[in-house]
């Protein structure tokens, strides 16, 4: 990462995989891309990355409360609904 | 997925189904973002369920049930402070944009970067249990600045607006840190990917 170019876009992938940079700042990356498969690797795995977080976030698993817990969190759901009931 | 709204809206029905979907969806998403904020099982255990009970206790203060996810996050964020340790916490470190960068194997402009085989790495997160932990580690190891809204932005699946809510900090610093973030992410998948068999940089 030597060029210029490289080290700029380098500041703005994120907000480039993320659909947030303005249509020029866009363009200008795009067109830096089609002449440097160096940058094009290094997005791809930006890329994979975040994705990776995606796929770990939707593959949490889902943990077992304790009867107790669960029992307390009952308890604390009825005082809610019945504050709400009182308030009408 | 169900909107923020609809969530709530689904709350207040006061239906025992409504009450063991919203617990059982927010406790798994709660005990994640807690040990991967705090990094430990019993810290992120009792972070999720005392967030769950001031969910209840305190909805009356959720003005916009738009924002419904932001607001049982920030004060899942509030209880993980409360149970800041040391180890996880500091020191408060700052990530350079240059340390991020990959190096150029060999002189010169021409020089191809030094990047692992990202190929290699399997499609479906679930089915390896060896990058399902370097994945927890990786994050883990981020400082907390960044991984705070890494955590929200790229596991959560929350806005940058959301994300900006909960840590009561600007968009401007929710997508440089971000950016930071991601890099050292990948970075330290970059490592594990080839210490892992087969994963080799070609």
């Amino acid at each position: 990462m030597k060029h210029d170019d490289c080290a700029h876009i380098f500041e703005l992938l994120s907000e480039y995989l993320d659909h947030e940079l303005e249509p020029a700042s866009c363009e200008q990356l795009e067109n830096h891309l089609q002449d440097c498969p160096e940058c094009v690797e290094f997005v791809q795995s930006l890329k994979r990355s975040r994705e990776l977080c995606r796929q770990f976030g939707g593959s949490r698993q889902a943990a077992q409360l304790a009867p107790e817990a669960m029992a307390a969190l009952r308890g604390a759901y009825q005082k809610m609904m019945a504050r709400r009931a009182a308030s009408r | 997925m169900k909107s923020d709204a609809q969530i709530a809206a689904d709350l207040f029905t006061g239906d025992e189904a409504a009450f063991t979907e919203f617990v059982k969806a927010f406790h798994a998403r709660l005990s994640q973002y807690s040990f991967l904020m705090c990094g430990q099982r019993e810290d992120a255990e009792e972070v999720a369920q005392e967030t769950l009970l001031k969910v209840f206790e305190s909805i009356d203060q959720l003005r916009d049930p738009n924002r419904l996810r932001s607001w049982v996050f920030r004060i899942a964020k509030n209880e993980c402070f409360m149970k800041r340790r040391k180890s996880i916490f500091a020191p408060k470190a700052e990530l350079s944009l240059d340390d991020l960068k990959p190096a150029r194997l060999g002189d010169g402009e021409g020089g191809r970067i030094d990047i692992a085989d990202w190929s290699s790495l399997p499609d479906d997160l679930l089915l390896d249990a060896e990058l399902r932990d370097a994945m927890a580690k990786a994050i883990q190891r981020l400082p907390e600045t960044y991984r705070s809204v890494v955590l929200l932005r790229d596991v959560e699946e929350l806005s940058t607006e959301e994300t900006a809510e909960i840590l009561e900090i600007g968009t401007d610093a929710v997508k440089t840190r971000l950016h930071r973030g991601r890099l050292a992410l990948r970075q330290h998948l970059d490592r594990y990917l080839r210490s892992r068999k087969g994963g080799q940089a070609a």
